[in-house]
């Protein structure tokens, strides 16, 4: 086993979790303890956004452990990203119960007005938190597993396999954008009331949900680093810089990349479980093609095959996005269109892949000794 | 049916009483023109009968005047028409002199009125106008009235315009089937001469007769439903077929670019769509100068724009090859992420240039209307993008089989190293290449501006179906796409029905991810090294 294994020679991965350590701390404090007049106070919308940048940073982890570490580019991580937040979407309409605008107990709104009788099957048990929690994982995880076992089997790869992964994200967009789905059609679903019986809009809940957020992106990046760092990372890695070879050595290439594609394919949909209540809505466009390309450039800026970098790339391009739409809204889409030429052009390791680099040559010129790996 | 059978009756009895009662001086028209000035509705519908049964010219000028409302009769009973300015006439045409006191205007129920278009229909049968004999044929087809059958008979004598006759004859048919005293015999023929140019309407009838008639009758009604009906099916299956034809030729159009820059080249290019958009937004410059210069050239603009389309967009391509794409062959992956950020760089810069909304792309006259084939109606527009598809389709074939230019681009395609060995050169004949697709791709915008709404999110509707078209032909084939775009388009037309629209997209999308499982390489894979490079 790797020395790398261990947490405490990696410096990038120990700093990036003390930061969501403080972050997580610092960021519920500064919203609830402080008045609203003190200068140090963090306004709750604020809080929102940074929980917002939480998630698409988890998603981006989700993305690198498949792009970065096994070669496979998904362009359909925004599909499970969305399908995660619609059984958590599926589970805040539930918990709406009588207060809807037609008072129904058992059905959504959308369902009464589409004069539907009773809630259809897919809806079952979508009451239970618990429930709602195992599909948020599990559903994702099915759809990666079967795509999975389809596509690795019949080794699809390369290019083939971003624009079949393109298709089915632009299918399931279509499909959510029919009525007959049961999932609310094109306005998706909104206007929660609670989570867990508690006022979702109420400060202390969102504080509640922004902790969760850095929560999981920080176990879900020890997963995806244990993963990574582990034997089975290795063989990863191998199957990503020489696939032929890989297979040809002894190893079953395809159940390495489905069991990667599918713990990640179940990341992206807690990701979007977190996303939907700090949003408020869940609707077919979180499905568009285009928002799983915009999260492979997360993950391009920071550095693929680092996830820190992936995290780190998420939350400075959106932090940029929501920046320049709200500064220059004609600008963001050259901006972010540059972006996409430039990392590829200029920057293929990313900020952290050059940044990493950097250090390590200038290490080797001044100070030339065995040195531990910088991962 | 009862009234139906009932009229004739009625009539006749009437026609009997009247000539018992007002002894033979009067004439018939007279007779019922008198019918006509009552307050009685009965009475009305019987003159209408009756002048519609005559035919002559008076009779056809009161039916008219009482069908435009304008027809009144005096205490005397006789009948006058209100003409133009207040003025009035009799129905012979004679201008009266002063207006007669106490003038009432004939009134209309539906009844009557019903009775009043079958005869006005009857009596259109001998008009001189063609158009108006076929109109009041089918009229005559639509009401079936029994009184129209010797007025049609004779009109069908001395009717010498073939399509006319034609619906003379079914008209006719229709007559002697529904009435139920005609011989079996008889009703059997008309089955007959219904069941060859059997549509709906047909079947109508066909039902409704089949219920009261004889053994033999019923029997020929049913052979002749089951013929139309397969008839009817075929009809919609070669419509479905058409209509699938005219999508697969947009598919085509719009993927065959791609099919140059994706499947010989290998660039995964997510600016192709927009590669369409510009040269639908060259189609809009082009006619916006010929609209404010020279509007006697608009039914040219589409010509003119084709070869501008081609050379903006190509030179688009060219520039982009020479500043991005170079960098980056041999990683695919990369490419498609510079492409799409080029993508979204060329949408905002159209949408700042010319903003958001939709721009109005004119058809010219000869792609305006439709076309009417086995009596499917097709616009004309959706003809010539099949043909135009057809058309880029062979041009490029040649192209690339037949000029030095697509000999050097197949060498380094197959062989970069030993084409650059024989002194070709490489480089130049990628920028070319490439600039090729994105001209064609240009040249696809022009025939797409005339179907879909030219917006800077032009490109984006058709950049994953022209993907999963290049794919599910096969790379670095034409002929794959051409069968896979005619496939595709005639896969979701029949499967709209079926299941709608969307639903049927999904189906087809879902059936080429399995199918890709199934032959990653597509329907027509190449073979050999090739390959695995």
């Amino acid at each position: 086993m790797s020395r790398a294994l261990y947490l405490r020679h990696d410096r990038l991965g120990l700093g990036f979790l003390m930061v969501l350590c403080v972050l997580g701390i610092l960021v519920p404090v500064l919203n609830l303890a402080l008045p609203v007049t003190s200068s140090w106070h963090v306004p709750t919308y604020a809080m929102s956004l940074m929980g917002k940048y939480v998630c698409y940073a988890l998603l981006a982890v989700a993305l690198d452990l498949v792009w970065g570490f096994c070669g496979i580019l998904s362009l359909g991580h925004g599909a499970f990203f969305a399908l995660g937040g619609y059984a958590m979407g599926m589970y805040l309409m539930r918990q709406i119960g009588t207060r809807g605008v037609y008072g129904n107990p058992l059905l959504p709104d959308f369902m009464v007005f589409l004069n539907w009788k009773e809630l259809p099957l897919t809806w079952f048990g979508f009451s239970s938190f618990g429930y709602a929690m195992l599909m948020v994982i599990l559903v994702p995880g099915a759809l990666a597993f079967v795509f999975g076992w389809f596509a690795f089997r019949s080794r699809v790869t390369g290019v083939y396999l971003s624009i079949i992964t393109q298709a089915m994200t632009y299918a399931m967009m279509l499909a959510f954008f029919r009525n007959d789905m049961g999932f609310g059609g094109n306005n998706g679903l909104t206007d929660f009331k609670d989570i867990l019986g508690f006022n979702i809009q109420a400060q202390s809940t969102r504080a509640c949900l922004f902790i969760a957020s850095i929560l999981a992106l920080a176990g879900c990046y020890l997963l995806a680093r244990y993963m990574v760092h582990s034997a089975y990372g290795k063989v990863l890695i191998a199957i990503r810089d020489a696939e032929s070879r890989s297979r040809f050595l002894g190893y079953r290439v395809e159940h390495f990349k489905l069991l990667a594609f599918t713990v990640s394919a179940s990341m992206a949909g807690l990701a979007g479980a977190l996303y939907v209540p700090q949003i408020g809505i869940i609707n077919p466009s979180e499905f568009a093609p285009g928002n799983s390309i915009e999260a492979v450039i997360w993950v391009a800026v920071g550095g693929r095959g680092t996830l820190v970098g992936a995290a780190l790339g998420a939350v400075l391009v959106n932090f940029s996005k929501t920046w320049l739409t709200g500064a220059m809204p004609e600008i963001w889409l050259f901006a972010l269109g540059a972006l996409f030429i430039v990392v590829t052009l200029f920057l293929p390791k990313g900020i952290i892949g050059t940044a990493g680099e950097f250090l390590k040559n200038r290490r080797e010129r001044h100070a030339p000794a065995p040195t531990g790996e910088v991962r | 049916m009862p009234s139906r059978i009932l009229i004739p009756i009625v009539a006749m009895l009437a026609l009997l009483a009247s000539a018992l009662g007002t002894g033979a001086s009067a004439s018939p028209t007279d007779d019922a023109f008198a019918r006509l000035a009552s307050d009685q509705f009965a009475q009305i519908e019987q003159g209408i009968v009756e002048l519609s049964a005559i035919g002559t010219p008076e009779a056809a000028a009161a039916l008219e005047a009482l069908s435009e409302t304008k027809l009144f009769y005096a205490p005397d009973k006789s009948l006058v028409i209100k003409q133009a300015e207040g003025r009035f006439a009799s129905p012979s045409g004679a201008a009266l002199s002063e207006t007669p006191a106490g003038l009432k205007q004939v009134r209309i129920n539906n009844r009557v009125r019903r009775a009043l278009e079958s005869a006005l229909g009857s009596l259109t049968l001998i008009s001189p106008d063609p158009a108006k004999r076929k109109a009041a044929a089918e009229a005559v087809f639509k009401a079936r009235d029994p009184l129209a059958l010797p007025l049609i008979t004779q009109a069908l004598a001395r009717e010498t315009d073939a399509g006319v006759k034609d619906t003379m004859v079914r008209a006719r048919a229709a007559i002697i089937l529904a009435s139920s005293g005609a011989p079996d015999l008889e009703r059997i023929n008309a089955v007959d001469v219904l069941a060859e140019k059997g549509d709906q309407d047909v079947l109508a009838l066909f039902s409704t007769v089949k219920t009261s008639a004889s053994a033999s009758v019923k029997q020929a009604i049913e052979t002749a439903i089951g013929a139309i009906e397969r008839r009817l099916a075929l009809l919609s299956s070669v419509q479905n077929a058409l209509y699938g034809l005219s999508l697969g030729s947009v598919l085509l159009l719009a993927a065959i670019g791609l099919a140059i820059t994706f499947g010989v080249m290998g660039i995964i290019n997510m600016a192709h769509g927009e590669m369409v958009m510009i040269g639908a937004y060259t189609t809009f410059m082009v006619q916006e100068v010929i609209r404010a210069r020279y509007p006697a050239l608009f039914d040219w603009s589409l010509l003119i724009a084709l070869p501008l389309a081609f050379l903006t967009a190509g030179a688009v391509g060219l520039v982009l090859e020479r500043s991005i794409i170079r960098f980056l062959y041999g990683r695919p992956l990369e490419t498609l992420l510079a492409t799409w950020g080029v993508s979204l760089v060329l949408q905002q810069a159209v949408r700042s240039l010319f903003g958001p909304t939709n721009r109005e792309v004119g058809a010219p006259a000869f792609m305006s209307g439709s076309v009417d084939l086995f009596g499917l109606t097709i616009t004309s527009g959706r003809l010539w993008i099949i043909v135009f598809s057809l058309v880029v389709f062979a041009v490029l074939s040649l192209v690339l089989r037949a000029t030095s230019f697509g000999l050097k681009m197949r060498a380094v395609t197959q062989n970069r190293r030993m084409a650059a060995a024989m002194g070709i050169r490489t480089p130049w004949i990628d920028s070319l290449t490439f600039a090729l697709g994105s001209g064609i791709a240009g040249i696809a915008g022009v025939a797409l501006s005339q179907i879909d709404n030219v917006s800077p999110n032009l490109g984006q509707g058709y950049i994953i179906d022209s993907f999963m078209v290049v794919v599910f032909g096969g790379v670095g084939n034409l002929w794959g796409t051409l069968v896979a775009a005619l496939t595709l388009g005639v896969a979701n037309k029949f499967l709209e029905p079926l299941a709608g629209a969307v639903l049927g997209k999904i189906v087809v999308l879902v059936f080429i991810i399995l199918f890709i499982q199934k032959r990653p390489r597509g329907l027509f894979a190449l073979k050999g090294r090739a390959v695995e490079a």
